[in-house]
């Protein structure tokens, strides 16, 4: 059996799963310090069961902590970057980017070095091992031994960082080293900002996993336990500790893998309706579509391979205007929905509710004190589908003085939101089925445009830990080949072949992997038919090796 | 004269967004290059023609090459000031200023840095008004104005100093040292005297991509109708409204081609444009009739927020408004229609300007 927990900025989430069964599943309160929410939910789960804890293969653990970190610039260790590709990069050096507050916190010790490549593999410049031993002695003098290491197209040669790796690690022998090659793609500024950022997040993340690892041993779990990455994959603690970055956008992938898994359907759109935001996503082979364009962590642009969500101002505590006046409306009480059209009466009929808004303010997690069915004085979305009659929550009579026309227009407004949000994320006017999971799903009552059939499937409120749970190990090649040395199959071949090995040693079974996404670019402009291969491969969880549980329960 | 500093450097390059026209390169790595000058170096002078001497001489700067590798081996830095002062040392004259050859997207931002770096004015107009995908696409051409003496500088100290018979010769030899340059080169051309570029060039573009920018940056934070701003401070036309119903690409002879379908929605239910892009958008045809073509400018605008969509950006199910934006008169003389007009890219029609068609 396995348990899959999902650390959300409000709630803990977890679920115990035996095979493809939900056995049972709980929603504690996320609390500030990570691992004793994640162990009163483990308790939970297993208190609701009883089983015993032997039975449990694995815990796998999807969490915002490390995003949080960066965005509340928290626990973050001064980490130094260097970059090769002198002469070639000078005018915008590393962290040129980031918001003055966090390059100070960081610490902002920047060196260029000589070195990177060209986009065909040419050298920019001869690498200088001897310039690269004199940063590192400066930047052990400086007291560091955080430190990043980019070149320019590493992507497609690697050398260098991994030359300059072995340099600082003579100098530093207990450097904690980044290569941006191992993170991110095409994008200097973009890959160096994420392989920065995980050099200043590694002793957070060692310290973090070693707390998950405490509330595993304290409910004597011996289990190994995993954390979610954000393309909907496991990493190993070992390996998590190493690469903390790879968690960010965690969530809504665990969200959305869930809902695959839920339903049963490998590719289709998922609406995430939570309390205040409604995330959209696309499932593509029952993994979340990646986004195109740059992503923002706290400021700083990365490209991590996020999922491409799109976000509308739509939930359970959506507010609805215009106010009905005759509702019951305390002075003093919420000064929240005031201002939208105060004329308005329950009296104008099914005529007059043609402009009625929902959201984008929200009363948010305040939903049940808030709520009029849970006696509060705002009127929410959740209260109007309540007065609809299709969910029974709360004090049903509070709602019973609505105009049945104003219950109308919202659920079809709110129908009409989901429907152009869901129209934005997919790529043809094919009908695609829609799979609706959060605790907001009441808010669908009926059909929305362009979709095939819509699917709420059982355990819709926890979908984002069932997504942590079933989740697969994998591995990705991202670069550019030359076509007119290899054939297309032959870099075709190649590039799958990097990927499993990344997959391989991200601890997926070799038996078991599956190339998942193959996407060519041919790029314009380049000669010799560069063309950029993107591969991803995925397997199932190698049992995990007896040492890793002995490895960080020193402390 | 006026001073460009960091917080004129975000407007102009949100605003050289929409004279990009759905190309001209993302003005990101420009617009950090610039800041870290005016950062380093200090604000830079913004002079209108009118305030120059007759013979003073003006070199534009630019970037030239594969969007992909500028955003990976990003310039140095020296390339740039080489490039500008090798044209000036062939000549054997004294620079005055630098300007913009192309006024949408990153080649707009491109000079501040160069004017920065050596305390050199810059000069507010361009040679396109927009953004076009080929180097001869300037009203300088139209002028007879050689591009040539025309430098090439990469990140390792290298110029390649080039005379040609034609501006067009100019862009065949420069697309190919760019890639021997690694795919990106730095560029200095078109050198003239300001009473040369009082005839050739477009004025006031500079300003304009700031104007623009101002409007876009207010519409952002107020949601006020931004299409409607946007298209009052361009002074263009709302020609259509619709959702992306498909994306068609394809890649020709170096060049991101292809075709959109926009389905109408609102005022426009029933009619269908058909959205032909190539690195920049180029023409569109409403239910199978042409109604705008190049040299007029045509920006898609994301309906509720007013963001500038890209060629690139084009997606099935986006929501965009489409405003044609009259272009310099200087297009539309029969030499600049030659270099530019529909015919040019292929298409099959008379240039009709937008504001016949559109114009009360």
């Amino acid at each position: 059996m396995r348990i899959g927990v999902d650390v959300g900025g409000t709630n803990t989430d977890a679920v115990l799963m035996d095979g493809t069964n939900v056995v049972s599943s709980t929603k504690t309160p996320t609390t500030a310090n990570v691992s004793e929410g994640i162990a009163k939910a483990l308790r939970a789960v297993i208190a609701d069961s009883g089983i015993d804890t032997s039975a449990i293969d694995g815990v796998m653990i999807g969490t915002t902590h490390f995003t949080n970190a960066v965005v509340e610039r928290k626990h973050l260790t001064p980490t130094a970057c260097i970059r090769l590709g002198l002469p070639a990069t000078v005018c915008l050096p590393p962290m040129v980017d980031w918001p003055d507050d966090l390059r100070e916190i960081v610490g902002g010790n920047a060196h260029l070095a000589h070195g990177g490549h060209e986009f065909d593999g040419r050298e920019i410049s001869a690498y200088q091992p001897d310039e690269v031993r004199e940063i590192a002695e400066k930047i052990r003098d400086a007291g560091l031994n955080a430190i990043a290491i980019s070149s320019v197209f590493s992507p497609v040669n690697a050398t260098f960082e991994e030359q300059s790796a072995d340099i600082v690690r003579e100098v530093i022998p207990d450097a904690n080293i980044t290569l941006s090659s191992e993170i991110g793609r095409i994008g200097l500024l973009e890959r160096e900002n994420a392989a920065i950022m995980n050099s200043c997040l590694r002793q957070l993340a060692a310290r973090t996993v070693d707390g998950f690892k405490a509330a595993l041993d304290e409910l004597q779990i011996s289990a190994p336990f995993y954390i979610s990455q954000n393309d909907g994959t496991l990493m190993n603690a070992e390996f998590a500790k190493e690469y903390p970055v790879l968690t960010f956008a965690s969530g809504p992938t665990n969200s959305m893998r869930g809902a695959a898994f839920l339903s049963g359907l490998r590719d289709a759109i998922v609406v995430d309706i939570g309390g205040t935001t409604t995330d959209i996503g696309v499932l593509q082979h029952g993994f979340p579509r990646v986004a195109a364009l740059a992503v923002d962590i706290g400021g700083v642009r990365t490209n991590f391979r996020m999922p491409d969500t799109y976000s509308i101002g739509l939930g359970g505590g959506s507010l609805v205007s215009p106010h009905p006046k005759s509702l019951p409306h305390k002075e003093g009480g919420t000064s929240t929905t005031q201002q939208d059209s105060p004329s308005r009466t329950l009296g104008e009929g099914a005529g007059g509710w043609g402009d009625v808004k929902v959201g984008p303010r929200s009363v948010g997690y305040e939903l049940t004190e808030k709520a009029l069915v849970f006696g509060g004085d705002t009127l929410t979305a959740t209260d109007v589908i309540v007065a609809g009659g299709s969910e029974d929550i709360g004090d049903k009579s509070a709602v019973a003085g609505l105009d049945p026309a104003l219950v109308t227009a919202v659920q079809a407004r709110i129908m009409e939101m989901i429907a152009i949000a869901v129209d934005r994320m997919k790529t043809s006017a094919t009908p695609v089925p829609v799979i609706v999971v959060g605790g907001g799903s009441i808010l669908v009552t009926g059909e929305i445009e362009g979709a095939s059939e819509i699917i709420k499937p059982d355990h819709f409120p926890v979908a984002n830990a069932i997504g942590a749970a079933i989740a697969q190990v994998g591995g990705e090649c991202d670069r550019i080949f030359s076509l007119a040395e290899l054939s297309r199959d032959e870099a075709l071949d190649q590039a799958k072949g990097e990927a499993s090995e990344r997959a391989v040693n991200a601890g997926a079974d070799a038996a078991s992997i599956e190339i998942v996404d193959v996407e060519e670019v041919p790029l314009a402009y380049l000669p010799g038919n560069a063309t950029r291969i993107m591969v991803k491969a995925i397997g199932d969880l190698v049992e995990a090796p007896p040492s890793v549980p002995s490895m960080n329960g020193g402390k | 004269m006026r001073i460009i500093d960091e917080a004129v450097l975000e407007d102009l390059a949100l605003g050289a967004a929409v004279l990009g026209t759905g190309g001209g390169g993302d003005p990101y790595i420009g617009k950090l290059m610039a800041r870290q000058a005016i950062r380093d170096y200090g604000p830079v002078e913004l002079y209108s023609l009118d305030e120059l001497e007759d013979d003073d001489l003006v070199v534009p700067t630019a970037m030239m090459g594969a969007p992909t590798v500028m955003v990976e081996k990003m310039p140095n830095g020296d390339d740039i000031v080489n490039a500008f002062q090798s044209v000036g040392k062939y000549i054997g004259k004294p620079v005055k200023a630098t300007m913009s050859i192309e006024a949408g997207g990153l080649n707009s931002v491109v000079p501040i840095y160069c004017a920065a770096r050596l305390r050199v004015p810059m000069v507010d107009c361009d040679g396109m008004g927009r953004a076009f995908p080929e180097l001869q696409m300037v009203t300088h051409t139209i002028h007879g104005i050689s591009s040539t003496p025309f430098a090439m500088s990469d990140e390792r100290g290298n110029t390649v100093l080039m005379e040609t018979i034609s501006n067009l010769w100019t862009e065949t030899f420069a697309r190919s040292v760019t890639v021997n340059m690694g795919a990106m080169a730095m560029i200095a051309l078109y050198a003239a005297t300001a009473a040369e570029l009082r005839e050739a060039a477009i004025p006031g573009t500079i300003t304009l991509a700031e104007e623009i920018g101002k409007v876009v940056r207010r519409a952002r934070l107020e949601e006020d109708e931004p299409v409607e701003t946007i298209r009052e401070a361009v002074g263009g036309y709302l020609i259509f409204k619709g959702k992306i119903g498909d994306v068609e690409r394809r890649t020709e002879a170096g060049f991101a081609k292809g075709d959109a379908i926009i389905d109408g929605i609102d005022e426009f239910a029933g009619q269908s444009l058909l959205l032909s892009f190539q690195n920049e958008h180029l023409a569109a045809r409403i239910d199978g009739e042409f109604k705008v073509t190049v040299p007029d400018l045509l920006a898609v605008l994301d309906v509720d927020t007013g963001e500038p969509i890209t060629t690139e950006g084009l997606r099935y199910g986006f929501r965009v408004a489409v405003i044609a934006i009259p272009c310099a008169d200087k297009w539309r003389s029969p030499k600049g229609l030659e270099l530019v007009g529909p015919a040019y890219f292929g298409y099959d029609t008379e240039y009709v300007p937008v504001e016949e068609r559109y114009g009360a």
